[in-house]
């Protein structure tokens, strides 16, 4: 069971939004909708999952629908039409009731502009989702402290929210939604209101954080570059519609139509390609064999050096062709000549890769999560890879 | 009055019958809460007389320090001593009590139907019409209907300055709900708020500068009902720049009417809302 399910999920803004429905149904777009009754299709027919400890980021530009649709999902907008389940149960069906415990226990938000109280200390902000749940007043101002702690705020418990800067302020915000502990977390354009280089901090600390929590977060943005970078999927938007959800590479590589292909043409692709696509096939020994057998590969293959592993592939360094030359001559083992060099993982960005593949003579060696080798980098690959000229997808190695 | 082609539509006969009616029927009703009014304006002023002038005049050089500083302190401590050497101190604190009453009634009154104006935009527009009527209406109109249900004296008198302070507070009620930012609602509602909450947390606190400016005005409105309460017998100040005004009396007037302006310059710098910085 997916965390949250959406299924066919409208909202028209206006005076009969069934009559909007009815158009829609019957294939009216959105401009030929608002052109004849006046009415604004805010979200039309949108379908999705997310899964549990995810970040799924829905993108788009301004009026596309993206905050309404992230609003659809704690209903803080009443749908026109369709379900919208989290953990299995539908919300658009709940009574007030119920539905406030969904939004105590089971989802928080962050705001664009941040939407603290001005009337209350930082602490006591943090504190409010708890403070509305009754509960009592020194194990909330605990939780909120700790909540406060977590977002590096620690020593700002009584300032008032007007005192700290903007980053500090959403960093207040992002400290609200984690005090009451919920499953998930909705960030609307939680970060746009920031400036580039402290909204970039707050990305990695977003990162960070879910690397430790694993909450499931729906994460609002109309910036490409933000949504590749912390979106384990992203869900385009388009005058209410949903035109695509992949993942970054997905969207960049396969666009759906014209339109996702227009968005992400300017996009940095240093940014988004990782060290896996651009590897190609390693040579690699393991150590166990003499220095000989090292040589006789090298020879073959015209290369002066090659990549040594272990008997489970795991990557230990490389063997440069002179060694080899001398160790055969005073029958050395391969292990005794073998040289440190600097594995990188297979998910480094293309923008790394460049800053190391510059100081190095040697090419990259590519490991995966358990340190086994899986294919190497030379330079030539890197700079065309910048260049826009990618391998044919899935050369990986093995 | 002219006589026009058309027959004149009897509405001051219906307002008549309106009222005779409220009289016949709910004669007690009123009657009973004129009593009370009358009890409780009376309370405040003997509570007034027990504490005595120099105390009372302290007390309120205290919070005018506490709340403004130093220099309204002192006008409160000049005002209050003039008003006090002048002889007028029994009429002043008739006039407060009767202020105090009808002001504290119009915020008894006044600040739920501001907040319901405030998040219901039918009753908001139903009332809004209402509260014009009552504002514009001289204010001299309501002691006739007053006077009929409450009799003479003090109730009538805080019946009509209810009725012609309480629309500011309303009023300003209303907006300052109105004004608290959409995405500070949108916060208190996705944290699960109930409205209650909502408001008790949120929207009062957020409006409390409006709803306090309001607030002021209202004071000063009931402030300026003073003399036409006299005019149906409420005691204090205004029943002696009444008398002045009759009589001729430029002396009288002149000490009657500096001590209303003393008491309102007081009560409106005491009831602005500017937080003391330190």
């Amino acid at each position: 069971m997916s965390k949250i399910e959406v299924k066919q999920a409208t909202k028209v803004f206006g005076k009969n939004p069934k009559l909007g429905l009815s158009y829609l149904k019957k294939g009216l777009t959105k401009s030929e909708i608002k052109k004849k009754t006046g009415m604004n299709v805010g979200v039309s027919n949108a379908s999705f999952q997310v899964e549990e400890g995810e970040i799924f980021v829905i993108m788009g530009l301004s009026g596309s629908g993206k905050s309404t649709l992230v609003r659809l999902l704690n209903r803080l907008i009443e749908p026109t039409s369709g379900t919208i389940a989290i953990d299995g149960q539908d919300i658009t069906l709940m009574n007030k009731k119920e539905l406030r415990d969904t939004r105590r226990r089971g989802i928080s938000m962050v705001f664009q502009r941040f939407a603290l109280f001005p009337h209350r200390s930082i602490l006591e902000n943090v504190a409010y989702g708890l403070e509305i749940q009754q509960v009592d007043k020194k194990e909330r101002l605990e939780k909120a402290a700790k909540a406060l702690e977590i977002v590096g705020l620690k020593g700002y418990e009584e300032s008032m929210p007007d005192q700290l800067s903007g980053g500090m302020q959403q960093r207040v915000g992002l400290a609200r939604a984690l005090a009451s502990d919920t499953d998930i977390l909705l960030m609307d354009e939680a970060f746009s209101a920031l400036d580039p280089l402290i909204r970039k901090d707050m990305q990695d600390e977003l990162l960070d954080l879910q690397s430790e929590m694993h909450k499931t977060i729906v994460f609002i943005t109309h910036d490409l570059d933000e949504a590749l970078r912390i979106g384990d999927r992203i869900a385009l938007m388009k005058d209410g519609r949903i035109v695509q959800i992949g993942s970054a590479e997905d969207i960049l590589m396969n666009p759906a139509n014209e339109y996702v292909e227009n968005f992400v043409e300017d996009v940095d692709m240093s940014k988004i390609i990782t060290a896996g696509r651009i590897m190609s096939r390693a040579e690699a020994i393991q150590v166990d064999r003499g220095p000989r057998v090292a040589l006789k590969i090298m020879s073959d293959d015209g290369i002066s050096s090659i990549f040594a592993v272990d008997k489970t592939k795991k990557f230990i360094g490389v063997i440069h062709a002179e060694d080899a030359a001398n160790a055969a001559k005073e029958e050395q083992s391969s292990r005794s000549i073998v040289k440190k060099v600097e594995p990188v993982t297979m998910d480094t960005r293309l923008t790394d890769l460049f800053e190391l593949i510059s100081k190095s003579t040697l090419p990259l060696p590519v490991i995966d999560d358990m340190g086994r080798l899986r294919g190497l980098i030379r330079r030539p690959a890197v700079i065309q890879a910048l260049a826009g000229n990618l391998p044919s997808q899935r050369s990986e190695v093995k | 009055m002219n006589q026009t082609i058309l027959p004149k539509i009897p509405l001051g006969h219906w307002a008549d019958l309106f009222v005779q009616f409220i009289t016949d029927h709910f004669g007690m009703f009123f009657g009973s809460l004129a009593n009370g009014i009358e009890a409780f304006v009376g309370g405040l002023v003997t509570f007034f007389n027990i504490i005595t002038p120099i105390p009372f005049i302290l007390v309120f050089v205290f919070i005018a320090y506490w709340r403004r500083g130093w220099t309204i302190a002192l006008f409160t401590l000049l005002g209050l001593g003039l008003i006090y050497d002048l002889g007028y101190w029994q009429h002043t604190m008739q006039t407060f009590a009767l202020v105090v009453t009808s002001v504290l009634l119009s915020i008894i009154i006044g600040l739920p139907l501001g907040i319901l104006a405030g998040v219901n935009n039918p009753f908001r527009k139903f009332i809004t019409p209402l509260l014009d009527l009552m504002q514009t209406m001289p204010s001299f109109v309501y002691l006739i209907p007053a006077i009929f249900l409450f009799g003479t004296g003090m109730p009538p008198g805080v019946v009509a300055t209810i009725i012609f302070a309480m629309p500011p507070t309303i009023r300003m009620t209303s907006l300052g709900i109105r004004q608290v930012p959409e995405d500070l609602i949108e916060a208190s509602d996705a944290f699960g708020s109930t409205p209650w909450q909502k408001l008790i947390k949120v929207q009062l606190p957020i409006s409390m500068p409006t709803i306090m400016a309001g607030v002021n005005q209202s004071i000063m409105l009931a402030l300026s009902m003073v003399v036409v309460a006299s005019l149906v017998g409420a005691p204090g100040l205004g029943a002696d720049v009444y008398l002045a005004v009759t009589s001729l009396r430029t002396d009288i007037g002149f000490e009657a009417g500096l001590a209303i302006v003393i008491i309102a310059i007081m009560l409106d710098r005491l009831s602005q809302n500017t937080r003391r910085h330190k």
